[in-house]
């Protein structure tokens, strides 16, 4: 498929197969939309469905999850309305042409949309096509493109780490790299485990290795452990869900430390064990001790992952904590006209919230492209309950200050380009004022992973918030693939 | 750099646990690995196949720098070798450094792998085939 | 009080602060973003004398070149000698090619001619499908974000001022005394616009027309690819004819040629497009594919090697494409150096040499009048 050969063009593409993607998908489907569902993974669900391939036939796929029977539910909606499921579909970059005539070369436009957004059912941009470039495949992939007269980002999102001494060891994982390898793999990372960073996505990671066998040596908070206490007392499903996990450690008897954080990791060629301190309220250390295990489980938060919506030209805001993510409107619209945005990409908020923004994203879809779409007045509120949760979440698991001072000179930064400590400071000394610079004098973010891992870091170092990703090329693509066009030929 | 071999590795689903499951490791005679694979299973690996009902399908070979170790259909080439005890199976251009995996979700680029030849795969979103051969370094 | 106030903390900036300084003047650089933020932090790093025409540009290169080979005994970059070996596709453009070779060799410039059969001893991947080349010793590569940093650090007493942006001029009649800041007002002797692609605009400061207008450039590059065992992939810079003309070109639309070349990264750097779109940063993917499909003509097995991530910039362009150096008639105390398009991190020095000539009424080393600001008054 091809918009430039004037190939089929659906009605909605959405990238991003989670909760957020699979309910829009089934939101827009039923509303009579063609819609084509893309994911980079073997199988639907996201990272909060994540869940192990067929191979194991797994009588209880759901035992790790809370609420997999959400996904099952999802996942069957797609195949009854008929949506379109492209997997092992990696998009590296998306593109918005406002031709009018098909054949006539496509003007890729950052559109200069108002970033209102709220405007009419009409929706502007009714003319334009969506060109969202795939790489098919996990590896010799192949290039193809799919059209669309609407596109929704639905790309979640990743763990925030934040660099330590010898986090760049084997047997240190992002929270969610631990929880991924048991989910997708069944494979525990390690027999003796730590869990440590901040925010209650730790919970359930350390409840789901102890479940699973591992012996979990400690979960380390670095903020409070009750900081969400009082937005909970209004939430009673988040409530049950967090007494749920704190049963679940009493049970496995892990201890749960707040203001605490492992601030080293120690080994030769793999982890053996991990320095673990008290904190400050700035999280500057205290007391230390060390504590023999295995693996780690780290994570400071999420990273939406917007640089689709950023090569399209949408406005970005700051969140609570600083982290740009897509503005978007009630609707779900973004700046750019027939471009929505659904999930941690609008604003870290967890997988319930992510749905609902699928939900509301995938109507007002069908609704911009004159479906009839009856209306469901719970849901913007729910919308509004959910995000102002992921809000006080934000606020009750900042990262403070204090984490610099766990670094030592030759601590990595950046790990793909191996960058110390020490060769930030310099590029500061040398006139470096914020993270471009610094990656311009230093390096950080211009390896492999583009600043994805070691972006926030960066930018906290600079003494700055995050800023939009600039990654024209979201996913590494072979020159030969860039230079052939999808189908084999030259392109013009 | 040479897969470390002188860790309990954890496992993935005990096939001990599921009919079919896949054959046990099978490993050079006299390896460490040997001792530590028996032993895991005797002591009650992590098995979060247990933990979701897992009957496997029957697992298939792949080759880590000619050692055989066991995949389960489906599973990425990282989880079959980090099942295995293998942790790093790359060092890093300027300190040599080992590396393997880290975010497990295609993010970090860490835990690119050479499979059949093929070099830069990300181990954790490659999935294992019957025969590949993944060579470190 | 300043005796010199630099606008702009990009590789000619720096060039002009580093040279004022050595001679003796109180130096204040100024900077509306951090160092080497502009076009300085989107090129390749060239150091060229092999794309360069007899004529004054291929004077100021050569000058420019002999100033960075001792620059780069500063140390603290990276300056790679590495030479520059330019490629023609067929047995006519190898005649023009040599035909350049031998007049650039009667000005300074040591070309070395290589036949066809000796290319794969320069550099073992390129493809067969050549008629032969022209190898350049004197080309080098320098890594310009660290180089503009270095020359600022190294310039003595000088007082580098970042996030400051200037919104006018001090004046005294016609003269120029100084600049206003957002952050207040710097007096000084002179003052020298070395903004880049921006340096239009600030010459409007001062109500002075100067046409110094952008011509984009996307780069693209690669994973980093480890060197074997006989050194890196790609040895030289490598570049087709073609470049040289695309360079010359008046044309806005979109003309793109091979430049290909490593860096003590590992990664591979892929040139180079020049087109006319304003500040447009927007992406284009047919460029990326020109790029990609150019490089991989050139080295097929750049094939196999992923492209991880492309930027762009935006080229300080004249219309007669030389660069604009020396004092400003139309506002005495005001200086200009900008304007060197594509080749800017290769002729810093040289302009900062002359402008601090200049500054200090020193004789200069080469004819400054093709570079004259007013050349282009009506």
């Amino acid at each position: 498929m091809n918009a430039r050969d004037g190939g089929q063009v659906m009605d909605l593409a959405i990238v991003g197969g989670g909760p957020a993607g699979m309910a829009a998908a089934v939101a827009a489907a039923g509303a009579g939309l063609s819609v084509v569902l893309i994911d980079a993974g073997a199988r639907l669900g996201g990272q909060y469905f994540r869940h192990a391939p067929e191979g194991f036939h797994a009588r209880r796929p759901g035992a790790l999850h809370h609420g997999f029977q959400r996904y099952t539910r999802l996942s069957d909606a797609l195949g009854a309305r008929g949506v379109e499921i492209r997997l092992r579909h990696r998009v590296w970059a998306v593109e918005r042409t406002t031709g009018q005539a098909p054949g006539t070369a496509p003007r890729p436009g950052a559109g200069t949309g108002s970033a209102d957004g709220t405007g009419t059912a009409a929706g502007a941009g009714a003319e334009g096509t969506v060109v969202v470039h795939c790489l098919v495949g996990d590896r010799r992939e192949r290039r193809e493109t799919v059209a669309a007269r609407r596109l929704l980002i639905a790309t979640g999102a990743h763990d925030r780490p934040l660099p330590f001494p010898g986090w760049d060891l084997p047997g240190v994982f992002t929270a969610g790299g631990a929880q991924a390898l048991l989910k997708g793999d069944l494979v525990v990372a390690g027999r003796n485990v730590v869990v440590a960073g901040t925010g209650p996505f730790l919970l359930p990671v350390a409840a789901g290795l102890a479940a699973a066998g591992a012996r979990v040596a400690g979960v380390f908070e670095a903020n409070g452990r009750f900081g969400l206490a009082p937005a909970m007392a209004a939430m009673p499903g988040k409530l049950a869900e967090a007494a749920g996990y704190g049963y679940r450690l009493a049970r496995h008897r892990i201890p749960y430390a707040g203001r605490h954080a492992v601030i080293a990791a120690h080994g030769r060629d793999e982890l053996t064990h991990v320095t673990v301190a008290d904190l400050d309220r700035d999280w500057v250390p205290r007391r230390r001790r060390t504590i023999a295990c295995d693996a780690l489980a780290v994570g400071y938060g999420f990273v939406p992952q917007i640089e689709l919506a950023t090569q399209l030209g949408c406005a970005t805001r700051a969140d609570r904590d600083g982290t740009p993510v897509v503005s978007v409107d009630a609707g779900m619209r973004t700046s750019v006209p027939g471009v929505y945005a659904a999930g941690e990409p609008t604003g870290v908020g967890g997988a319930e919230l992510a749905e609902v923004e699928g939900w509301i994203a995938g109507r007002t879809a069908a609704a911009d492209l004159g479906r009839p779409v009856p209306p469901v007045p719970g849901l913007s509120r729910r919308r509004d309950r959910l995000a102002a949760f992921g809000r006080a979440l934000q606020e009750a698991y900042p990262v403070r200050d204090g984490w610099k001072g766990w670094l030592a000179d030759d601590t990595l930064i950046c790990r793909c380009e191996e960058v110390p400590y020490s060769r930030i400071k310099e590029a500061t000394a040398l006139g470096a004022v914020d993270a471009r610079s610094l990656k311009l004098l230093a390096r950080p973010g211009m390896g492999w992973c583009q600043g994805r891992v070691c972006g926030y870091a960066v930018a906290c170092l600079a003494g700055e918030d995050p800023q939009p990703p600039r990654r024209p090329i979201a996913q590494p693509v072979r020159l030969g693939d860039l230079a052939g066009d999808p189908q084999g030929e030259d392109p013009r | 750099m040479t897969p470390s071999r002188d860790s309990d590795g954890p496992r993935p689903v005990d096939p001990s646990h599921g009919s079919g499951g896949p054959r046990p490791v099978d490993l050079p005679r006299g390896s460490d690995r040997h001792r530590a694979g028996s032993a895991s299973r005797d002591s009650g690996p992590p098995h979060a196949g247990r933990l979701v009902g897992a009957r496997p399908e029957p697992g298939f070979e792949i080759t880590v720098d000619g050692r055989p170790v066991t995949a389960v259909p489906g599973q990425s080439v990282g989880a079959v070798l980090y099942a295995a005890g293998v942790r790093s199976w790359r060092t890093t251009r300027a300190g040599g450094r080992p590396r393997g995996l880290f975010c497990g979700i295609g993010v970090c680029f860490d835990c690119l792998v050479t499979v059949n030849g093929e070099a830069s795969l990300r181990a954790c979103q490659t999935e294992a085939r019957p025969g590949d051969e993944v060579t470190t370094g | 009080m300043s005796d010199v106030v630099v606008i702009g903390a990009g590789v000619v900036g720096a060039a002009c602060a580093y040279f004022a300084a050595r001679s003796g003047l109180r130096v204040t650089v100024v900077d509306r973003g951090p160092v080497a933020a502009g076009t300085t932090g989107a090129g390749e790093g060239n150091i060229l004398v092999s794309d360069k025409e007899p004529g004054p540009e291929l004077e100021l290169a050569l000058l420019s070149n002999r100033l960075w080979r001792e620059l780069a005994g500063l140390g603290g970059f990276e300056f790679e000698p590495k030479g520059g070996l330019v490629v023609a596709e067929t047995a006519e453009v190898l005649e023009a090619l040599t035909g350049l070779a031998t007049a650039q060799a009667d000005h300074g410039v040591e070309p070395a001619p290589v036949p066809r059969a000796e290319l794969p001893g320069y550099e073992p991947h390129l493809t067969q499908a050549l008629a032969g080349g022209v190898f350049y010793p004197q080309d080098a590569q320098v890594n310009p974000m660290l180089a503009a940093a270095r020359l600022l650090e190294r310039a003595p007493g000088a007082r580098l001022l970042t996030g400051v942006t200037v919104t006018g001029f001090l004046r005294d009649g016609d003269r120029v005394t100084g600049v206003r800041t957002d952050k207040g007002d710097i007096p000084a002797g002179a003052v020298v616009n070395a903004a880049g692609t921006w340096s239009g605009q600030v010459a409007a400061l001062a109500g002075l027309e100067l046409p110094v207008l952008p011509r984009r450039g996307f780069i693209l590059v690669t994973e980093p690819i480890a060197a074997g065992p006989d050194g890196p992939l790609i040895r030289h810079k490598v570049y087709t004819a073609a470049y040289v003309t695309d360079v010359a070109s008046d044309s806005a639309g979109l003309s793109t040629s091979a430049v290909i070349e490593g860096t003590p990264a590992g990664t591979v750097l892929i040139g180079a497009s020049r087109e006319r779109v304003g500040f447009d940063r927007t992406v284009s993917i047919p460029v990326l594919e020109r790029l990609a499909r150019q490089a991989v003509a050139l080295f097929p097995m750049l094939a196999e090697r992923r492209a991880i991530r492309t930027y762009c910039g935006f080229r300080p362009y004249c219309p007669d494409h030389l660069p604009v150096i020396g004092a400003d008639p139309r506002a005495p105390g005001l200086y200009h150096a900008c304007g060197h398009e594509g080749a800017g991190i290769g002729l810093a020095p040289a302009t900062g040499h002359l402008i601090a000539g200049q500054l200090t009424g020193a004789a200069p080393e080469l004819d400054p009048i093709p570079f004259r600001p007013e050349r282009f008054a009506a």
